[in-house]
């Protein structure tokens, strides 16, 4: 690619065997991404996938056991990090303690050898776009996570790198000063053009956040896609689970055509969902849906033309029991036992004077979904 | 039972209780003595070097007219010993930090203080043997064809400092290692991301975060080097001559009582400043 602004070609990081360890820690393995000019991407995982192994290697803390990685089409191999154009925002920050907020800032230009009187007018204008333009002389510790927060990222982006990397930001603060840092990092990421590698391993913040979301698992990346990609088809089953929360129903391919695959998941009830890996007749395969893209209706009733799945031959339906209600304020979540005893969460929204039925436990009920809301996936 | 609140002037009076044995310690075994020394740097000799009166001023006016250049080379000999500890031992401390393990940290450690085991005036003894006309230096360089004539090693200020530096890197080592211990070196990899390479974020970074250490590490190798006289006495001969030896020279045999006391005062003088200058710089890192 041409504007790819990192490369990482076949990365492979393994740690040396430690004391106490069987092996050697092979925390990240056949890496191959992209990450083009300009754009906001989130490297997302649970914890100890190797998000932070991956950033470090792009910052040139780490170097990678075998495999290429090139910066704005430089080949960054014996590359020291003082000479790497990327800057990082750590995760606890790594404010100089014995030097004032300023100074902080200021310190990467000096490194740079920008006259002083320039140095402290961009230092003072990075402070002002992460809204702190008051603590210049304050140091580090006399300051609340969140102010913390945003020195380290006035001095990681008073350099204008070519590349911010950043280790779970906003990890530390709570959450509703998580839910305004996002809005305003991705404002800001929008004004300052540079590229961002978000390192996160809430789901929520990367798909709010990023342009393209990747999916990390014990080192492997497992998806790369926009946010609604991952969302509406994930490659795996690791991915829909991560992402969201994920009906997972077993079953046996019957038939397939072009687009969809016929599968039996209890004997008697035929789904059809999406597949991406062909599959064949006969095959065990994992069925995916979200709670919320099911409908649920008595028993008896005839489904309605306000259903979100109006056409009848377009829908997947199964019947089954309620057995348990949780009321959760915005929605009313439903588990549904159906025939071969397997469960399906149901997320209702509550909408005042739309829907007024609700289900009681061992309620007989019908669930339908779109096919195309329904994901075939082989592992 | 009535609860009961403890009063902010009874705890006051706790706590002087509780330190009543401290200070009375410290009034009869350091600021008496103290006293006492001042006082008879302030008196005639007698004979047989006792402390007579009548007051004067004549033992100090002796000190910095005659003994001057001996204060001098004190100065510069503890001066000296604190660079040189300074210089070989934060490497060494840093060493000591970055070993993988526990055990090799505390293996170290232990190497560090090993010296210890032995009596200070046995392992200067040995520098004696080491260092002497024909000892192991000259000896082996002889050997070797490199010099035809023995070195004057011994009863020299080299050979003065060398022992200083020698019974006194621990004392530099230890706190420099406690700084180190704590140090985070997360704050180098931010260095390097901003684009300092190791020599400057050695300079901005490590150094003044772990200055604590530092000082008082100089401050535990200037005080008892400034002092020496075991040192001095064994590896520096006449030439290598301390204010230490001074003063115990006025003290045995047909000594001066009032002079030592006097020289004394004007070395803990030059201690007290050094402790200003620790607690101007050394307690504002924290
Ligand atoms: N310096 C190291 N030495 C040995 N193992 C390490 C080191 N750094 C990370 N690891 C291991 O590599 C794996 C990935 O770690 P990391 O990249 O920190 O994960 P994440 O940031 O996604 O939580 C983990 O199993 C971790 O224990
Ligand atoms: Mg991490």
């Amino acid at each position: 690619m041409a504007d790819a602004k990192v490369e990482l070609i076949d990365v492979h990081k393994e740690f040396p065997i430690r004391a106490g360890e069987a092996s050697a820690v092979r925390a990240v393995h056949d890496l191959n991404l992209d990450i083009y000019d300009g754009e906001f991407f989130a490297l997302l995982g649970p914890s100890g996938c190797g998000k932070t192994t991956t950033l470090r290697l792009i910052a040139g803390f780490e170097q990678p056991t075998a495999g290429k990685i090139l910066i704005d089409g430089r080949p960054m191999h014996g590359v020291p990090a003082f000479y790497r154009p990327v800057n990082t925002v750590f995760q606890d920050y790594a404010l100089f303690p014995h030097m004032t907020v300023l100074q902080n800032v200021m310190f990467g230009l000096q490194m740079d050898r920008v006259p002083k009187q320039e140095a402290q007018r961009r230092a003072v204008e990075a402070l002002e776009l992460v809204r702190l333009p008051n603590a210049m002389n304050r140091k580090p510790r006399e300051m609340s996570g969140g102010q913390q927060q945003r020195v380290a990222l006035a001095r990681a982006i008073v350099k204008r790198p070519k590349v911010l990397l950043l280790d779970e930001p906003l990890g530390a603060l709570d959450l509703k000063l998580r839910r305004e840092m996002q809005l305003e990092l991705k404002e800001m990421q929008q004004q300052v053009g540079i590229t961002f590698v978000y390192v996160t391993h809430d789901q929520e913040e990367a798909l709010t956040m990023a342009n393209r979301i990747g999916v990390m698992s014990s080192g492997e990346l497992l998806q790369v896609g926009r946010p609604e990609e991952i969302y509406e088809s994930p490659a795996t089953r690791f991915v829909a689970d991560f992402i969201g929360e994920t009906n997972f129903l077993n079953g046996t391919v019957n038939t397939t055509d072009d687009e969809y695959a016929y599968v039996d998941v209890n004997g008697e009830t035929e789904l059809a969902g999406m597949w991406e890996d062909s599959v064949k007749p006969q095959q065990q395969v994992t069925l995916a849906v979200r709670p919320e893209r099911i409908a649920i209706r008595p028993y008896n009733e005839a489904p309605d033309d306000s259903d979100r799945s109006a056409r009848a031959e377009e829908t997947n339906t199964i019947a089954g029991h309620v057995v348990s209600v949780h009321y959760m304020g915005t929605d009313t979540r439903y588990m549904v036992r159906v025939g071969g005893g397997q469960a399906i969460n149901v997320r209702v929204q509550n909408v005042l004077g739309q829907r007024t039925t609700s289900f009681k436990e061992r309620d007989a009920v019908i669930l339908n979904w779109g096919r195309d809301s329904t994901r075939i996936l082989t592992h | 039972m009535a609860a009961r609140v403890t009063t902010r002037s009874e705890h006051k009076a706790g706590g002087i209780l509780l330190a009543l044995p401290a200070l009375l310690w410290l009034g009869l075994f350091f600021l008496l003595p103290l006293i006492i020394v001042l006082i008879i740097s302030l008196m005639s000799r007698g004979s047989g070097g006792s402390a007579v009166l009548p007051f004067t001023f004549d033992q100090y006016t002796r000190v910095f007219d005659t003994f001057w250049i001996v204060l001098q080379r004190s100065i510069l000999v503890a001066l000296l010993t604190t660079a040189i500890c300074l210089v070989a031992g934060y490497p060494l401390a840093y060493f000591i930090t970055r070993r993988k393990t526990a055990f090799g940290r505390q293996f170290a450690l232990f190497l560090v203080i090993l010296p210890f085991w032995t009596n200070f005036l046995i392992r200067t003894y040995a520098w004696r043997v080491i260092l002497g006309r024909e000892g192991l230096v000259n000896n082996a360089l002889l050997n070797a064809g490199l010099i035809t004539e023995p070195l004057t090693l011994l009863n020299t200020e080299f050979a003065v400092v060398l022992g200083l530096v020698y019974g006194f890197l621990p004392f530099m080592v230890l706190p420099i290692y406690a700084s180190l211990s704590r140090f985070d070196h997360r704050y180098i990899e931010a260095a390097n991301d901003l684009g300092a390479n190791d020599v400057t974020s050695f300079w901005r970074i490590m150094l003044p975060l772990t200055m604590p250490g530092v000082i008082a590490g100089c401050i535990l190798v200037f005080i008892p080097a400034i002092g020496t006289f075991v040192t001095s006495d064994l590896l520096g001969g006449t030439r290598g001559l301390m204010i230490g030896n001074l003063i115990q020279n006025q003290y045995s045999g047909n000594g001066n009582m009032p002079l030592g006391a006097a020289l004394s005062v004007v070395m803990m003088m030059v201690v007290v400043v050094a402790l200003l200058f620790y607690a101007r710089f050394g307690e504002e890192k924290k």
